[in-house]
């Protein structure tokens, strides 16, 4: 007798709820950022002008497919200032997400080889400042980095600078506050992956006379990759339209996206092009998303 | 042989502590210095509540603070409902239709940036001429944390051994009674734990909750971005450490909560 096809029925039930829900807040609205990004900006509350008008009828209807634009489109190639900030969005995002790797791998390997009852302990400890409000992470970092901040003054007082450096507004401070935030993303799964392998296998390679180094090169990393690509997943595409991060710790030079975004919407008010670079950002991380719907997807069902 | 393989090496002994510190440090940091009597950020100037009492007469500060409570309690109560039925659905039923699409709508918010997520809902509240304030950021969250309580719930729902389902079904048991008498007993410790994340997740969210507010409807992390830009104040580390304890409550309350019920739930499974 199989439970799973008389489970089938009520489990299906349960799903008409959050189904609605997230076609009516997730889906449609995607509808109508699309929808905004191919029309025109005027100056008026909201600040666009309608596209569809359902209550004008057909015609009105086949006019306003008549008014779509590409304007806002045409905009973001034409202007540097777009093409810049999707180039340093991606150039921000690999390189910190390289160091993330760089930086979690150790912390997850040596989680992973703590005994088994110090482990639970080692991920709650990892977990806990995930739970803290990330601004108020970045607020922290704030206080050290500032001209007078902590970490100015204890080079001072060492003497190894004489001069108080400037750490806020500057590339690093952005880098440091991007790694700092995203660590646990990193961690996690890599630990999950790492805290399952069979460490019979590296003793395997041991024994047969690697050198630990060669163990761990040739067994354990390329036994972790399924790790490896979700915490690269789990950081890489939120970092690309992080906002504020950059918009706290960098300087104001250059802009990732999520700030270009942010200052159309907010600053100049220009909702269609705000919406044409959310469309395009999306249409630069729809790879990387559904690779990652992949991974996730089967990471979570092949336990069934 | 084989142990030296598996002993933790110094090399990994040092990169656990490093990161530890590496991820604590500032936050140790900040909530000492909101104890600090000296107006400078970092001189150190004795112990002292002043920033605390400074605090309380802040009432924009204190409204915002409401604010945040009540959505995150609301949107996670919400979202800890739809996202157990999400892990229910997902997870014992099979191939129904529209299923990919379904898993691909509640795995794609985890990652999304938020700028995008943000945005989409703002035009669908000015383009159903909603109001906007506390519903409107509540909505909101409510679609983000509960894919979350999802993935948490439906990761739990995946380890469970399905037998003791089969057997309460052997035993007599109609498919809904198995579920509700064995397997949701096993699950109360993921949905505390989903609604526990929800509800600090939407503590901490600014910009989706920027996007969808109205005017005069700030929540925390919107007033504290504000005072933040304007440079560092000792009364913003002050309220950083009360949100930072009031989430160290939450996650004892709720593991304790989880403790105690997943005791019962086993005590309760042989019956």
């Amino acid at each position: 007798m199989s439970a799973r096809n008389i489970f089938t029925r009520p489990a299906r039930l349960a799903a008409i709820a959050p189904y609605l829900w997230m076609v009516l807040f997730f889906l449609v609205p995607f509808g109508f950022v699309l929808k905004i990004s191919l029309s025109q900006t005027v100056i008026a509350q909201p600040p666009y002008a309608p596209v569809f008008d359902f209550s004008a009828g057909w015609t009105a209807l086949k006019a306003a497919f008549g008014a779509l634009s590409l304007d806002n489109f045409r905009l973001l190639v034409s202007d540097d200032l777009y093409v810049l900030s999707y180039a340093r969005s991606l150039v921000v995002a690999l390189a910190s997400t390289a160091m993330l790797l760089l930086i979690g791998y150790p912390i997850a390997y040596g989680m992973a080889r703590l005994p088994r009852r110090w482990q639970p302990v080692a991920m709650m400890l990892v977990i806990v400042p995930f739970w803290t409000s990330f601004l108020i992470r970045i607020y922290a970092w704030i206080n050290i980095l500032q001209h007078d901040g902590l970490l100015n003054r204890v080079l001072l007082a060492l003497h190894v600078v004489s001069q108080p450096v400037v750490w806020l507004s500057t590339d690093s401070a952005m880098y440091l506050g991007i790694v700092y935030s995203y660590l646990p993303f990193m961690i996690l799964p890599l630990y999950a992956t790492l805290a399952k392998m069979e460490p019979a296998l590296e003793e395997a390679g041991a024994d047969l006379g690697a050198s630990p180094f060669e163990v761990f090169w040739l067994v354990t990393f390329p036994l972790s990759l399924p790790g490896v690509g979700a915490g690269v997943l789990l950081c890489f595409i939120p970092i690309v339209g992080e906002f504020v991060i950059p918009d706290l710790l960098a300087g104001s030079d250059s802009l990732m996206i999520g700030q270009t975004l942010w200052l159309e919407f907010f600053t100049n008010k220009d909702w269609p092009v705000a919406s044409a670079v959310a469309v395009v950002l999306l249409a630069v991380l729809l790879l990387p998303l559904l690779v990652y719907d992949r991974l996730q997807r089967r990471q979570l069902e092949e336990a069934r | 042989m084989a142990a030296r393989v598996r002993r933790l090496s110094r090399f990994n002994i040092v990169s656990l502590t490093l990161g530890l510190v590496f991820l604590y440090l500032p936050i140790v940091i900040l909530v000492v210095f909101s104890f600090n009597a000296s107006r400078l950020v970092t001189v150190w100037g004795g112990w002292s509540l002043r920033w605390y009492r400074e605090l309380f007469n802040d009432s924009a500060m204190i409204e915002a603070a409401w604010m945040s409570l009540r959505v995150a309690a609301t949107s996670a109560s919400i979202a800890t409902l739809l996202g157990t039925l999400a892990a229910v659905a997902l997870s014992r039923g099979e191939g129904f239709k529209g299923r990919t699409l379904f898993s691909g709508m509640l795995y794609a918010p985890l990652v999304m940036p938020e700028v995008i997520t943000g945005l989409s809902l703002l035009l669908l509240f000015v383009a159903i001429n909603a109001e906007r304030g506390f519903w409107t950021v509540t909505i909101a969250h409510t679609t983000l944390t509960m894919c979350f309580v999802a993935v948490v719930v439906q990761s739990r729902l995946g380890s469970l051994d399905k037998s003791l389902e089969e057997a309460a079904m052997d035993l007599g048991c109609s498919p809904p009674r198995a579920f509700l008498a064995v397997t949701r007993p096993l699950i109360v410790p993921a949905i505390v734990a989903g609604w526990m994340l929800a509800f600090t997740l939407s503590l901490d969210d600014l910009v989706i909750a920027s996007f969808t507010t109205g005017p005069g409807a700030a929540t925390l992390p919107i007033r504290i971005y504000s005072e933040v830009r304007l440079g560092v104040k000792p009364e913003i580390n002050a309220i950083c450490t009360l949100v930072i304890a009031l989430i160290a409550v939450v996650i004892i309350v709720a593991s304790l909560v989880a403790k105690l019920s997943s005791v019962k739930g086993e005590s309760a499974a042989p019956l």
